[in-house]
């Protein structure tokens, strides 16, 4: 807390006069806006949304499964309970959430830009986001869907009756939205670096977010492939995947996999960017192996798309080729365990302060770590046969998607809130959510481990009395955790009004994005950056804020 | 393994003792356990390793005791050891992970047959006896079961945790899995790939009875007709036999001795007589034409249950040699003549 130190020229008690949020009023001015960092408080605004109406049905799941019987609601209730968290926190939450959000802010001021290249895409990106929203909660409206996330044929276009076609159209088109978000992102790191920004000079967050767009770009249209496929099997029961018509039922396995395995890096990566800015700020030094940090995530998103078989290690595939996708799979886990001891070795010979971004990236540390070596698990062809389908399954996958990415994008948050508002977040009440929130993490999946490895299946409404003591601690872990992810609504909320005035640079970092006002001009910089220094420069920082201090006297 | 085996015989005695350990009640169930135990002191050190790392730094050098900040570039040393050592020990589990999944997915030759169809919500386990039961299964005790399975609709999935393994049950191929029980006792049954409404009731109960007791329940349960014996009836009523005779003028192949033998289709290929390959070929005669033969069989698609292919298939199987078509031949067709080396047979290559 103490270091919560501005620039003397700014320390005004003030907001800079002139910024984007008041640069414009009225509600046509933020839904008609082309400038990115609008579009990202609008985009933060509508994710937030979603994700609590996706823990909503969360503790809807987690509450039926308190007991063994399935008596709090009926069965194809519970069916869409977990089909709507599954669709609302991937779809409409974790594939946009630090792209959309975080991404769409920084990423130009990071590299100098005024905006991204394609503006008005952006706006068009958000509103396909939402008319995808809509759609879901349309479908929610009318009586919900009970695929599951996966969407799995035949069941999804023979056997059920409920709005598969409407949650498709949802998905179809929060697939472009996520398409045109990539390539913005693509052509806008290509194009509109400033001067001096070379490839080497980018932040991580830059390179994180650079590789997650080239994997939505690439990846996103085969699902597009297999919703439209699965839609015209529905309706004018084209026969592609229907062994009755000589179809074959794995092809959709293998089309939906192909986009969904790429998926979870597209969810992952651009937290790791998250995970490395805030690391190197907080302990004020160059990010340990930029080199290979940057690489890693190169190689994760090109490893990415030969892996998606280990989804069907257990469907039949042959015996060979199951050999070949878990030897890539285990390739694959190597550049995550290197960035790990990257950020842990940036902590040596630092000077280390423990403010809150730093405590929710001791925790994605922590879980992280946790979900990828349990991914190890099920890449080992042999237990996966045991753990897939399980509750193992969903305890890795939270431990990855949840404790990893959710955390990273609590830390931006956090990070960024001072920068993004130009006020201060309390620091006493948002470490102790973090402390909550990682504990009750570990209260709620930790237990399901166990209870996988004993049998549990997913997706059961009912499950045997011998795994409840399990249930119970995992619900009891999900209120807790429930209460960590409520709390930062409620202080983030305040500090707008009451937060203390942050000036440009609270953290003394050194990207592009704190050497402006806070919050930014619409134009971002007065005048266009050359840049002369590497990303994680603290000694140019020092000079720069000496130059300033003398200029100032 | 680095553990000595006193302690690893402790470890797994305990472990496997306790309440927040499955049941071993197969052959696999060992071997499994001990790599889902290395996976998991895999995961212990590696936590304490990046824990105590990431601990220490943040103590050694936190603001308060370490001011300044040495800036350092990175070391290709320590990178490289970070990189090699991890894909070391992944690699080492694929290998072990790949072996245990060669030895869960490959049967024995010897194994009992075991007929299973998923279908929403219940599984149907048909033994060779005839013997039909829902939502359960009664196998003998130190003896290899296979199990051949299908799905009437959409996926489920087969699992024993107790016996450590599980298969998707999928619509339209057969799937196989295979397990030697140890124990003698009632084990969990569950589907486990998410199939519709009532996914979480289309469970069941595995019966492991030493092989006395498997004997005496056959008997006891038995219908009288063995799938065989219906999948007799199911040739001649659906007219199968007018073509398959194993007559020398008969307009098809002879079945006789078919089953696991290589055939020469029209197309030039060759095809192994598996029970996937002979559902198919009454389901898309088209597509399987064998050599000499003119594509004249018709199809059977929606004629015939899951169940009634697996009778045809088992009967098939069962045709080991002309005797029993022979017999067919002489029960139905009475008035033809039996010809002693049908023609037919020749163009089978074995
Ligand atoms: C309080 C927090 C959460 C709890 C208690 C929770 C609980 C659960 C449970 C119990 C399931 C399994 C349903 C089943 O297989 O029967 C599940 C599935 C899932 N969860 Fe969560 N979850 C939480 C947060 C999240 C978040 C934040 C995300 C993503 C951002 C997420 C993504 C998913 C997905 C994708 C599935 C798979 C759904 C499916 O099987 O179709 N969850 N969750
Ligand atoms: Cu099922």
């Amino acid at each position: 807390m103490s270091t919560i130190v501005s620039l003397p020229d700014q320390s005004t008690a003030t907001l800079p006069k002139k910024n984007y949020i008041n640069a414009e009023h009225g509600l046509l001015s933020w839904l008609l806006t082309a400038d990115h960092k609008r579009i990202a408080l609008l985009y933060m605004f509508s994710i937030t949304f979603f994700f609590f109406i996706g823990g909503f049905f969360a503790g809807m799941v987690r509450l039926e499964l308190l007991t063994p019987a399935g008596d709090l609601m009926a069965a194809d209730t519970y069916n869409k309970m977990f089909t709507m968290h599954g669709i609302v926190m991937i779809f409409l939450f974790l594939v946009p959430s630090v792209p959309a959000t975080l991404g769409n802010f920084f990423l130009p001021i990071m590299i100098g830009a005024k905006d991204l290249a394609f503006p008005k895409i952006n706006l068009l990106s958000w509103y396909l986001y939402m008319a995808a929203g809509i759609f879901v909660i349309t479908t929610l409206v009318l009586g919900g869907v009970d695929t599951g996330w996966t969407f799995t044929t035949p069941l999804s276009t023979h056997y059920l009756n409920t709005h598969v076609a409407t949650t498709a159209t949802g998905i179809f088109i929060a697939g472009f939205s996520s398409i045109f978000t990539g390539l913005n992102f693509i052509v806008t790191v290509h194009r509109m670096r400033a001067p001096g920004m070379t490839w080497f000079r980018l932040p991580l967050f830059v390179w994180s977010n650079y590789a997650a767009s080239v994997l939505m770009v690439l990846g996103t249209p085969v699902l597009a492939i297999a919703i439209v496929l699965v839609a015209l099997e529905r309706t004018i029961g084209i026969g592609v995947f229907d062994p009755t018509k000589g179809g074959d039922p794995l092809l959709f396995q293998h089309l939906f996999w192909f986009y969904s395995h790429p998926a979870v890096y597209i969810m992952i990566l651009p937290g790791f960017g998250v995970i490395s800015e805030v690391v190197s700020t907080f302990t004020r030094k160059r990010v340990f192996g930029y080199t290979a940090v940057a690489f890693s995530s190169v190689a994760i998103a090109v490893f990415g798309f030969f892996v998606w078989a280990h989804h069907m290690f257990i469907m039949g595939v042959s015996n060979y080729s199951a050999l070949v996708f878990s030897l890539l799979t285990m390739l694959v886990a190597v550049p995550s365990a290197i960035k790990i001891f990257n950020w842990a070795f940036t902590m040596q010979k630092g000077s280390i302060t423990f403010e809150t971004p730093m405590l929710y990236v001791f925790g994605f540390i922590g879980l992280f770590t946790i979900g990828g070596l349990t991914g190890v698990f099920l890449g080992s062809l042999g237990m996966d046969v045991m753990l897939t389908e399980t509750y193992f399954v969903v305890a890795h996958f939270h431990f990855v998607m949840v404790g990893g990415m959710l955390m990273a994008f609590l830390a931006g948050i956090h990070f960024w809130w001072p920068k993004m508002t130009g006020r201060m977040y309390p620091e006493g009440v948002s470490k102790f959510a973090a402390v909550v929130t990682f504990i009750g993490f570990i209260l709620t999946f930790f237990p399901q481990f166990v209870v996988g490895y004993l049998g549990m299946p997913r997706r059961y409404a009912a499950y045997p009395p011998e795994y409840q003591v399990l249930n119970v601690l995992s619900t009891a872990g999900a209120t807790v955790l429930g209460v960590g992810y409520m709390l930062p609504l409620f202080y983030l909320a305040w500090s707008l009004k009451y937060g203390a005035i942050a000036g440009s640079n609270p953290w003394q970092a050194t990207g592009l994005e704190w050497q402006i006002q806070s919050p930014p001009l619409t134009e971002n910089f007065t005048e266009t950056p050359i840049v002369t220094q590497e990303a994680y420069d603290y000694e140019w920082l020092a000079k720069k804020q000496e130059r300033e201090l003398q200029h100032v006297g | 393994m680095q553990i000595s085996p006193v302690l690893w015989q402790f470890l797994t005695k305990w472990l496997t003792s306790s309440a927040l350990w499955p049941d071993q009640a197969s052959t696999i169930a060992p071997w499994a356990d001990a790599l889902y135990i290395f996976l998991w002191l895999m995961t212990v050190v590696g936590v304490i390793l990046v824990g105590a790392l990431v601990l220490f730094f943040a103590i050694r050098y936190r603001k308060e005791r370490h001011p300044e900040a040495v800036q350092i570039e990175g070391s290709t040393l320590l990178e490289a050891t970070w990189t090699i050592i991890p894909l070391g020990i992944f690699l080492f589990v694929f290998v072990w992970g790949a072996w245990l999944y060669f030895r869960i997915y490959n049967p024995p030759a010897d194994a009992m047959q075991v007929y299973v169809v998923g279908k929403q919500w219940m599984w149907k386990a048909e033994h060779p006896g005839g013997q039909h039961e829902i939502n359960a299964l009664h196998v003998p005790m130190g003896r290899p079961v296979q199990l051949t399975m299908i799905s009437q609709d959409v996926f489920h999935s087969y699992s024993i945790p107790a016996f450590r393994v599980k298969r998707e049950v999928i619509p339209g191929r057969y799937t196989t899995v295979w397990f030697n029980a140890t124990k003698p006792g009632t084990y969990h049954l569950f589907c486990t790939q998410y199939c519709g409404t009532l996914h979480s009731g289309m469970v069941g109960e595995i019966t492991v009875m030493d092989p006395a007791d498997y004997q005496k329940w056959t008997e006891e349960s038995t219908s009288g007709m063995s799938l065989a014996q219906n999948g007799e009836r199911l040739f001649a009523s659906l007219g199968c036999i007018s073509c398959h005779s194993g007559n020398a003028t008969a307009s098809g192949p002879n079945l006789a001795g078919i089953y696991g033998s290589k055939i020469k289709m029209d197309d030039g290929t060759e095809q192994v007589a598996t029970d996937g390959f002979l559902r198919d070929v009454i389901l898309n005669p088209s597509q399987h034409v064998p050599y000499g033969y003119k594509p004249i069989m018709p199809t059977y698609q929606g004629q015939i249950s899951e169940e009634g292919l697996i009778d045809l298939v088992e009967y098939i199987k069962s045709l080991k040699t002309n005797y029993r078509v022979q017999q067919t031949l002489d029960t139905s067709k009475s008035d033809d003549a039996a010809p002693i080396t049908p023609a037919a047979s020749q163009k089978v290559t074995q």
